[in-house]
């Protein structure tokens, strides 16, 4: 039998036992982040929200729901992905994968598909649980599904190469603790960038992940602080990034193989 | 001239860090052998098999399986290859039912359940295929190894040190399954430091040290070279010369003359023996005791092995 062009059976194995992995700790996957939502409702919706006026015609806490969601997303994406590659790396299974007859467009599909199928169901289950606190619409539905998944594969993207280049477990939390939850943060998850005083705010557009909530928020409230279009540009543009990084990590056989 | 079915061809490696571990390796597996990979540790064995099996990037040289480039077209060369390494490196997590399979779609294999099942009963774990690894005995996660290494049917089979440190009843039971396997036609290539399990199995012998291959041979025609027995008789009073009434047996005086020996073939019908003794007794030619001894392949390795390291 001679090998196929494409091993679609390596993808689904792969993807499969990534899979089983996080159903193995399911409770743990998705308690964490509905008890860390709920309390982030609790205390900005509630407590403070309470207390604040509308943005942009959305009650607060109506408002932050899609910056959690994309916070969520994010860091969960980085992790899911970075863990599934380092994993094998740090015990030695690895050996099997490198032995087998799959291509490195194949290794990636597997683990990213991996990550961002657990990640794009984690942000269903807070969107869910934030419905049960705040009253959601979601204006544009289709473009709502198709940005979770664009930026979820992006951020599991980010973080397989992260797993592929890291040398300790440190190294693959450092990423996500120092870089990208600040960025969220300061990227209007609490607040619309309007709020800020102008020179902040020309500032604060050299953040990316503006970009990614303002679209993703305008997907649900049909209000953004920057066109979606923009949004959607920047959203590719990352993706393309970490595909063309990725790419290049195999090519020159980096860090897999000695 | 039976046909290689793994070409191994002007193979060095180079690792980063400017240690040597290939020089030059030439070498041919035939079909359905059995090929015994022999050196001490650090020799580079497994370096050696890493890069057959997609591991390790060769420095240069070329390298065959069942007639697919490792490189240029892994996909078929390495659909043919499964890889038992020495290390356990497993799912701990997984259960073994999940874990086989795990390996049979890896390498591009259709599900089938049936095979999976014949695979584990041949290898005793059937009963343990919905246990999950953790809970396993050290050797039954080598049988793990193998059974996942075997899922996906290949023709040549790598098994890095199968018996390092696994006992004497599971390394019995390691002879006959790579017997069995070798009689479904399965070729088989295994490194180990244990001589007398090169012994046991091989059909061929290659002994690597510091990264190059210093004897490859025929098991047979080896343990015939090494088949050279000697038997020392200690005598009970000096002796000044051989007499001349012995001469038939070309003896040697050693110890002083104190020890007579004799060099003779094992494998040879007449060893002389016999007839030595009688006329030692005719010649009044006392002796207090008498040992046979055999050069082993375990002689040869080391005086190969460190005849090299003199040379160094």
């Amino acid at each position: 039998m001679s090998a196929p062009a494409f091993n679609r059976h390596a993808v689904w194995a792969i993807y499969r036992f990534e899979i089983s992995r996080a159903l193995r700790t399911i409770w743990q996957s998705l308690a964490t982040p509905a008890i860390t939502t709920s309390l982030y409702f609790v205390v900005f919706g509630a407590a403070i929200g309470s207390r604040m006026t509308s943005v942009d015609g959305v009650s607060y806490g109506a408002f932050i729901v899609p910056g959690l969601i994309m916070l969520s997303l994010f860091t969960e994406s980085i992790f899911n992905a970075s863990f599934g590659i380092y994993f094998p790396k740090f015990t030695g299974t690895i050996y099997e994968l490198l032995s087998a007859p799959v291509s490195a467009m194949e290794t990636v599909l597997a683990y990213v598909g991996a990550a961002a199928t657990k990640s794009v169901v984690l942000g269903l289950v807070i969107l869910l649980v934030a419905s049960f606190f705040v009253p959601i619409r979601v204006e544009h539905p289709f473009a709502m599904v198709a940005l979770l998944i664009l930026v979820a594969a992006t951020f599991s993207l980010f973080g397989f190469i992260i797993g592929v280049l890291a040398n300790s477990f440190e190294q693959i939390q450092i990423i996500p603790m120092l870089v990208v939850t600040p960025l969220t943060f300061l990227g209007g998850a609490f607040y619309s960038i309007s709020m800020l005083p102008p020179g902040w705010r020309t500032v604060t557009l050299f953040n990316p992940v503006v970009y990614l909530i303002s679209g993703f928020r305008w997907s649900f409230y049909g209000t953004s602080d920057v066109g979606i279009g923009f949004s959607l540009g920047a959203t590719l543009g990352f993706f393309v990034l970490c595909l063309g990084i990725v790419i290049w990590i195999f090519k020159t056989g980096y860090r897999l193989k000695t | 001239m039976p046909e290689p079915i793994v070409s191994i061809s002007g193979l060095t490696k180079t690792y980063a860090s400017g240690h040597q571990a290939l020089k030059r390796i030439d070498l041919e597996i035939n079909r359905g052998e059995i090929f015994a990979l022999l050196g001490p540790n650090g020799a580079g064995k497994t370096t050696l098999i890493s890069i057959v099996c997609g591991i390790v990037t060769p420095s240069s040289g070329a390298i065959t399986a069942d007639g697919h480039d490792v490189l240029s077209d892994y996909r078929d060369a390495r659909m043919k290859i499964g890889l038992v390494p020495q290390e356990l490196h497993t799912d701990m997590w997984e259960t073994v039912w999940a874990t086989v399979n795990f390996s049979r779609g890896l390498f591009a294999r259709a599900p089938d359940p049936a095979y999976v099942e014949k695979i584990l009963k041949d290898l005793s774990l059937w009963e343990k295929r919905k246990d999950t690894i953790n809970t396993l005995s050290g050797g039954m996660k080598r049988r793990v190894m193998i059974a996942k290494a075997l899922s996906h049917e290949p023709r040549i089979l790598f098994l890095d040190e199968p018996t390092a440190g696994v006992d004497v009843e599971l390394r019995r039971d390691m002879w006959n399954l790579v017997r069995a396997l070798r009689q479904s036609g399965v070729t088989i290539i295994l490194t180990t430091h244990y001589i007398d399990e090169a012994e046991e199995m091989a059909d061929r012998i290659g002994v690597i040290n510091k990264g190059e291959l210093i004897l490859v041979e025929e098991k047979a025609a080896l343990m015939k070279k090494l088949g050279k027995k000697r038997l020392t008789l200690q005598l009970q009073e000096r002796m000044e010369a051989v007499p001349p009434e012995l001469a038939d047996w070309n003896l040697a005086l050693k110890a002083d003359g104190l020890e007579l020996e004799y060099s003779f073939d094992s494998n040879s019908e007449n060893t002389g023996i016999p007839a030595l003794l009688r006329r030692l007794l005719e010649l009044g030619i006392g002796y207090r005791d008498l040992n046979t001894q055999q050069s082993s392949l375990e002689d040869i390795f080391v005086s190969l092995v460190s005849g090299q390291r003199g040379q160094s």
